[in-house]
């Protein structure tokens, strides 16, 4: 028996100055103790005593010499090596997982205010309740002087209208209802990119607009990227945010660029945004997803969300501004449409768009129908092409999966890819469908691994024979880490484009065997 | 329109979804949590009664609330017979007790050990069975302490020849009063009556407050707000642990103590009885507690609660604007440490007007000042001041009078508002003793409880209906 004991691996490790109090480290090695394999363990402080009752417990190492009374040792016997050494980096996770636990800003609060009272110098406040509650927890952070970021939707119009103007006549930043999207100071907030500081400064009032067009800018970086929710642009609301985001853009001196993204709003806000950009004088980018905007004094506009980011990287290098069909050069797409269609059958001529982010869904309508081929949608371009997102595709059709029928009660596709892989097999089990399109968005608050969950999807589509082209939105920084989800994506056979525009070209040339080169000049 | 924000460090309050604050946990940003939940459990008619009751008049009665909270100045200025002080106790045979109102069938085990040992004190029965059958053949009467500017810890047991501590609040004039503490073990507070408990009672009257009463005339009147800020300092949060206030009590008062003309074997015996007794001022305290209470009682539309108290049986509140008017619920059983030899089933529904001074801040709601006491049952320094902060949720104001040094010198959380308790769900805390069920025992630990939400509730929605 005795020899049972000394034969069984042991390891150590000292966390030298390292002090902490007994009862952590009895509940640390109560946690070791019940870790797989484990059949003793010691977590103490390594004063002299202590290392006494570890050589009674057989859980004495040579390495234990070197502990001193304000050093931990962790000593854990196991039923073999592998589980010994899995048992003690465990036990190292521990003593950091509680240690951070012990930082007064873990502390939670039970109401709005109590947190402000308690962390004075908070400066936003984002909140995500049920929409019924969002006003009045966002009236609270502003009557204390603190900025909003409301992603919870479904707030009245006029709660709205009254947060706003509250926030205008405060200096207070309110964005949304209904912003998904916002990074600040290079923090990314919501559905949102880690991307490099820079120089452009961001608004929009479109969740994955902001998120394509700021992950495209991850070079040079951004300076901050300010959502205004999606009703900003309403004839009600008049812009506020959006005004009041130019101007704070104007006057910060790390911004020298604007970008400003969204849909297209009425005449009247178009105007008013316009010459309140004339007015801030930096250089400044607008893409009206679709709405035309002409180079005008410092005004620059910009057909896609690509074409905004590229132009406005190039102010920033001093180089002439234009716009991007392709990145690869035409031989290599001709190319790679050949090897796409050598695989397509004649029946097979439309496109399917399944998209998690609504402003890319439209961006690749309105790509459409610029090469004269109009778009079916849930949410389309003119009412005449609705069509509901349940039925049927027709033709080309597009389907924004992020609409409120799919995420009643199940996360945004963004995280939950149940809906878009039972799409994708749908689609692909139609035979005029030559081409399914899909955008794929990484970043905080998305799905750890879109490649894995949509693998099982693609794998029958490409049996079924069709063509699957994708946009990849994220950045190296991101929590997925863009080019391992590329690779993921290639493997499964995905055709991967840099942006959603060019991913939508691509599609509509597969799908027209190159039918639509004659639209993309 | 110009904003700071760009050239400060960003730091979060996250209001809703976990999965964005560990995002911005995950960039390292400065981020708290809020564990948002509906308000009032998302019951509409407590929302609809709330939004009624986040008035300016409710705003502006409160405010004279607190006022009356924070300039109360109680001061220690008499030690008196219960029955020259307290009206009720000068007619045939009444006593006092904790809580709500209660008749003798429901009375828990250790109050009708208390009026057995009071009845046996008094001279009105010779033993158990015949004290028994004073009470039961109803003529004993029953009062409670609080509906007569009393408090008593325990059982609250208070009779006509007592001796009570006067204590009087000078910036309002009215006068408070409370028993003296016995100490631990087996004692009347906890319903013990035995030999034991006879001779100690038939000390404090013949010895100890004679002697503190002249030591007192001495001295002067006692300034408590003064003695109970800085034993806050000293690790007491002045309901379960004492220790720092005792002995601040003895040394204003033992220099006098010895000047008195008693005799060196009673002024030593006091002595030892108070430096032996960790509780000694608790119940000092909890007269000074009533005296601000009852400052703040009365005002219309204030939702200030104005007493939390237990008999035994039923727990009761009450609440400034519906002034004497109990609201009760069920007594719950605390979360007791037991002293050996003593398990669950020994444990009585929580007991005594003690939580007076959770009422005031105090107790459980001092938590941050006194670790030693959350240690008691199973909590760490972090959970003594998480219940603090907790508090502080359901509080109006933080009480710079009375900083907690490691809660960063913030005031306790004082003025209880009854429509945050709706509003959050959140009961306040009480630290208390706990006391054996069956009468004539006594202690059996510390333990730890929430109040019981139905009887805030039942206040709650009674009080929104005079607004």
């Amino acid at each position: 028996m005795d020899n049972y004991i000394y034969d069984m691996p042991k390891k150590s490790f000292i966390s030298k100055g390292d002090y902490r109090d007994s009862v952590f480290l009895m509940r640390v090695n109560q946690e070791c103790q019940k870790l797989d394999g484990v059949k003793a363990c010691a977590v103490m402080m390594g004063t002299d005593a202590n290392k006494d009752i570890a050589k009674d417990a057989w859980l004495y190492t040579d390495e234990l010499a070197n502990a001193g009374p304000n050093d931990i040792f962790i000593v854990i016997d196991a039923i073999d090596e592998a589980k010994c050494e899995a048992a003690l980096a465990k036990a190292k996770d521990l003593l950091n997982e509680v240690d951070r636990g012990e930082t007064a800003e873990e502390m939670s609060y039970r109401t709005l205010r109590t947190a402000i009272e308690n962390e004075p110098d908070s400066n936003l406040v984002l909140i995500s309740t049920p929409g019924e509650y969002a006003f009045t927890e966002a009236l609270t952070a502003l009557n204390n002087d603190k900025n909003v970021m409301i992603f919870s939707s479904d707030v009245p119009i006029d709660d709205e209208l009254k947060l706003k103007q509250l926030g205008s006549k405060k200096g207070l930043l309110v964005m949304g209802p209904d912003c998904g999207t916002a990074i600040i100071n290079g923090i990314g907030l919501g559905f949102s990119n880690i991307v490099k500081r820079g120089p452009i400064g961001i608004v929009g009032a479109a969740g994955t607009g902001i998120q394509e067009v700021t992950s495209l800018l991850d070079d040079v970086g951004i300076s901050q990227a300010i959502g205004t929710g999606s009703h900003d642009l309403s004839e009600k609301i008049g812009g506020i945010t959006m005004i009041d985001g130019i101007r704070m853009l104007g006057e910060d001196q790390e911004t020298k660029v604007l970008v400003v993204i969204s849909k297209p709003p009425s005449p009247a806000v178009t105007g008013k945004i316009l010459e309140y950009l004339r007015k801030v004088g930096k250089p400044a980018v607008v893409n009206f997803i679709g709405g035309n905007v002409n180079d005008e004094g410092n005004i620059i506009g910009a057909l896609t969300l690509e074409d905004a980011a590229k132009k406005a990287l190039a102010i920033v290098t001093g180089a002439q501004p234009s716009a991007t069909i392709f990145s690869k050069p035409r031989e290599e797409l001709e190319a790679l449409i050949t090897q796409e269609t050598k695989r397509l059958s004649d029946k097979q001529k439309y496109v399917r768009g399944l998209f998690s982010g609504g402003t890319l869904c439209a961006e690749a309508q309105m790509l459409f129908r610029n090469m004269n081929r109009p778009v079916r949608s849930n949410v389309p371009l003119e009412k005449g092409l609705l069509i509901q997102a349940s039925a049927r595709g027709i033709g080309d059709t597009f389907i924004d999966m992020g609409t409120e029928e799919f995420v009643r009660g199940i996360p945004h596709p963004m995280i939950d890819f149940r809906f878009r892989n039972e799409r994708i097999i749908r689609e692909s089990q139609e035979d005029d469908v030559a081409v399914i399109l899909l955008d794929i968005v990484l970043g905080l608050g998305a799905n750890i691994n879109p490649a894995g969950e949509l693998a099982d999807a693609v794998a029958k589509a490409r049996v079924n024979g069709k063509s699957v082209i994708a946009s990849v939105c994220g950045t190296e920084r991101d929590p997925q880490s863009l080019h391992l989800q590329v690779s993921a994506l290639e493997k499964l056979g995905v055709i991967i484009l840099p942006s959603n525009a060019q991913a939508a070209r691509l599609a509509a040339l597969v799908a027209s065997r190159g039918g639509v080169w004659g639209y993309l000049k | 329109m110009t904003t700071k924000l760009f050239k400060q460090d960003i730091k979060v309050i996250n209001v809703g979804l976990a999965s964005f604050y560990e995002d911005l946990k995950y960039q390292r940003a400065r981020v708290t949590k809020v564990d948002w939940r509906p308000p009032a459990g998302g019951n509409l008619k407590l929302v609809q009664l709330l939004s009624k009751a986040e008035s300016e008049e409710v705003a502006n009665a409160n405010k004279i609330a607190v006022r009356k909270i924070v300039t109360s100045s109680p001061k220690l200025i008499d030690i008196k017979k219960a029955r020259d002080v307290i009206g009720v106790l000068r007619g045939n045979m009444t006593l006092l007790h904790s809580g709500p109102p209660i008749e003798w069938e429901r009375m828990s085990g250790p109050t009708k050990g208390g009026v057995i040992g009071a009845a046996i004190f008094e001279g009105w029965a010779s033993d158990a069975g015949q004290a028994e059958e004073l009470a039961k053949s109803g003529q004993i009467r029953f009062e409670t302490c609080h509906d007569n500017s009393a408090v008593g810890p325990m059982a609250g047991i208070i009779s006509p020849s007592m001796s009570v501590y006067v204590v009087k609040n000078e910036e309002n004039g009215n006068i408070a009063f409370s028993n003296l503490n016995e100490g631990v073990g087996r004692v009347l507070r906890y319903g013990a009556y035995d030999e034991e408990v006879q001779t100690r009672l038939k000390f404090m009257e013949d010895v100890l407050a004679p002697l503190l009463k002249a030591a007192l005339i001495i001295t002067g009147p006692l300034d408590l707000k003064n003695i109970m800020a800085q034993s806050l300092q000293m690790g007491d949060e002045l309901h379960t642990r004492n220790v720092a206030s005792s002995l601040l009590l003895l040394k204003e008062l033992g220099p006098s103590m010895v000047n008195t003309d008693f005799s060196k074997s009673d002024i030593s015996s006091s002595i030892n009885f108070i430096v032996k007794n960790q509780l000694f001022f608790l119940n000092i305290a909890m007269a000074a507690g009533k005296s601000i209470m009852d400052a703040a009682s009365g005002i219309r539309a204030s939702s200030v609660i104005t007493a939390l108290t237990r008999n035994g049986t039923d727990f009761g509140v009450r609440v400034s604007a519906l002034k004497d008017k109990w609201f009760t619920a069920p007594a719950p059983i605390p979360k007791t440490l037991f002293f050996p030899g003593y398990k669950e089933e020994d444990a009585n529904p929580d007991i005594g007007d003690s939580a007076i001074m959770e009422t005031n801040g105090f107790g459980a709601f001092a938590s941050a000042a006194s670790p030693a006491v959350v240690q008691v049952v199973g909590g760490d320094v972090k959970e003594a001041l998480r219940n603090t902060i907790k508090m502080s949720e359901i509080c109006l104001i933080k009480d710079k009078s009375f900083p907690i040094p490691q809660n960063n010198f913030e005031g306790i959380p004082r003025a209880i508002d009854l429509r945050r308790i709706i509003e959050t769900g959140t009961a306040p805390i009480i630290n208390t003793g706990v006391a054996n069920k069956k009468p004539g025992m006594g202690t059996v630990g510390f333990g730890i409880l929430d109040a019981p939400m139905g009887a805030f509730i039942r206040a709650f929605e009674e009080y929104a209906s005079t607004l």
